[in-house]
């Protein structure tokens, strides 16, 4: 299988500030790849150097097998669906689409068939007279997405699109690029710090933390079995367990983690107390003190709620304790 | 109570206020009519159009007229090329001494013009350049430059960058991002700063003074005129036409700024 984009020991230094630190990565062609970290994480930045908004400060970035480097973003197979949409005001939906076909010199009823075309692709049919201004933040969203597929991208790259729309929006936009992303087989590279969104469009997902990339794994892998505190913290919520706990239940010296699904409270275990407790909808998050170290158990609906204070043991089962590589904590 | 509306003292105050600024200039055009031309004498002994005939067919009146169309055309277009292209690159990038360049632009606006007549006569001196036409056009620039930076700035503030980020990774190169995107969404405010820098090149004294040669600019020569009393009157028909080509742009810029307060490129 080819590889849409490589990543060959990549940084991007802005003074003295690693953005993107030695960054290495493999997206194959098709592939629906998420870069997930909280902001300043670099994955931005990761985006904006395939797209050609920033260089490399070292290392080599392919796309499709050539190399980008000193590519100007104009001359590049990729298009971007941008955070703020980035329409053009003085522009009307289908000149909006059919800007990147008017820039290549396509004729004019040519280039507003195909954009007619993406329209109708994003669910948006007939829109093309209207102005940006006039049309919603999921419409805009779903015009900067024509814009961008009106142009057969060989690479399309999406930096958070869906962090301005209302949850149920979003949820619902997340079904139709995945949708979309199946139907086109184009590679998709998206980028987000929710890890809810990676975890259910990408087929991959990478995440960073302060310009490295800490873990790459489908999302199954990056949520059960995460290699290091940062993913199971960020990712899943899981609860970190240091060394010293870890060893008196697995006998090993290293970190793990725990989801606080997986917890249970009663009679057996390892010691702990009650430090509040509070009802999530769905089930009841209990918060407990385990010598020292904080968890979290999420109970299911109908079984027993602590008391506050309460003295009681935390167990698992044993397939559901999951080592990472030693840190230096 | 409060009220939204105005006492009655306020607005005759108001309407007052108003009357003295715009009183006197309609003077200055019933005196266009005026069938005494020695001495400026109220009310007019009678009225005639003569010299709206008088006037057409003074050559000085013309050469002055269009000296200074000539002069406040290419001080605009110099402006504009210059002000957009300073706008752009202090609105888009970060560099050393940014702010300092921007106060320094709209410094000689600032200026009393004096100061600037002075200093580039004496600069035009050292530098042995004659006063000519394009010392004239060279000292208009100076601050027409700053109404057009200042509208640009304006506007490239307003604008969303990622619009020519947007435009370049659709393909366009920087030649076709300008044409295509920077230019339709800063084109009415560089037709409002062309038309400002117009009406104030066009009007223009104090620089024009120093920096002027032999040449006469339409209000110089009307200062000239005023100290000569010879048909007199042909001053306030000029006077009429100075006040409607300069108020014609200045309304129009008016009109074209208005209603676009909505931020340009603003995504949500």
């Amino acid at each position: 299988m080819t590889s849409a984009v490589v990543f060959k020991g990549v940084s991007r230094h802005f003074g003295s500030v690693r953005a993107v630190d030695e960054v290495d990565i493999s997206v194959a062609e098709g592939e629906f790849f998420a870069m997930l970290g909280p902001s300043g994480s670099g994955k931005t930045t990761c985006l904006r150097l395939i797209a050609g908004f920033e260089q490399p400060t070292a290392g080599e970035i392919s796309i499709f097998g050539q190399p980008a480097q000193g590519v100007p973003p104009y001359k590049r197979h990729v298009n971007t669906v941008f955070q703020d949409y980035a329409l053009f005001p003085h522009l009307n939906v289908l000149d909006n689409v059919a800007y990147g076909l008017m820039i290549s010199g396509t004729s004019k009823g040519e280039r507003h068939r195909a954009a007619e075309e993406a329209l109708e692709l994003v669910a948006l049919p007939g829109y093309g007279s209207r102005k940006p201004s006039e049309l919603s933040g999921g419409q805009r969203q779903r015009v900067a997405l024509a814009r961008a597929l009106v142009n057969q991208p060989k690479v399309l790259l999406l930096d958070e699109p869906l962090g301005a729309l209302d949850l149920k929006l979003r949820e619902q936009m997340q079904e139709e690029l995945k949708a979309l992303q199946r139907k086109l087989g184009i590679t998709f590279v998206f980028v987000t710090h929710d890890q809810g969104e990676a975890l259910s469009m990408a087929d991959r997902v990478a995440v960073f933390n302060e310009g490295k990339i800490v873990q790459v794994g489908k999302p199954e892998d990056i949520y059960y079995r995460p290699e290091v505190p940062f993913v199971a913290d960020f990712v899943g919520s899981s609860n970190v367990i240091p060394p010293r706990i870890t060893e008196k239940v697995t006998g090993t010296w290293t970190t793990a983690a725990v989801r606080p699904e997986a917890i249970m409270l009663g009679d057996k275990g390892l010691p702990a107390k009650v430090r509040a407790t509070s009802f999530i909808g769905t089930s009841t998050r209990v918060s407990l003190d385990l010598d020292g170290s904080q968890m979290v158990a999420l109970l299911p609906k109908g079984q027993t709620i602590p008391e506050i204070g309460e003295h009681t043991h935390v167990s698992w089962a044993e397939d559901d304790i999951h080592l990472m590589e030693m840190t230096d904590e | 109570m409060h009220s939204d509306r105005a006492s009655k003292g306020l607005k005759i105050a108001a309407g007052l206020g108003l009357a003295f600024m715009h009183l006197p200039i309609l003077l200055i055009f019933v005196y266009a009519f005026t069938t005494e031309d020695k001495s400026y004498q109220w009310p007019p002994p009678g009225l005639t159009l003569k010299w709206f005939g008088v006037t057409w067919n003074r050559p000085d009146v013309w050469e002055a007229l269009s000296l200074s169309v000539k002069v406040a055309s290419i001080s605009t277009v110099i402006a504009l090329f210059l002000g957009t292209l300073c706008a752009a690159a202090v609105s888009r990038t970060r560099f050393f001494g940014r702010e300092a360049i921007s106060l320094m632009v709209i410094l000689p606006i600032a200026l009393p013009g004096i100061v600037t007549g002075i200093s580039l006569r004496s600069a035009f001196n050292l530098a042995d350049i004659p006063f000519s036409f394009w010392t004239i056009v060279l000292g208009h620039a100076t601050f027409c430059i700053v109404v057009v930076y200042n509208n640009a700035v304006a506007r490239f503030r307003r604008t969303s960058g990622s619009l020519v980020e947007a435009s370049m990774d659709l393909g366009a190169n920087s030649f076709q991002t300008f044409r295509y995107v920077i230019l339709p969404n800063i084109s009415t405010a560089l037709l409002a700063g062309g038309m400002l820098a117009f009406a104030l090149s066009f009007d223009e004294v104090i620089v024009t003074t120093f920096t002027a040669g032999q040449q006469q600019t339409l209000p110089i020569w009307m200062l000239e005129e005023l100290v000569r009393p010879r048909q007199r009157p042909v001053t306030n028909v000029v006077a009429m036409v100075v006040v409607l080509v300069t108020f014609l742009p200045i309304l129009g810029a008016y009109y074209l700024t208005r209603g676009t307060d909505t931020v340009a490129g603003q995504g949500k």
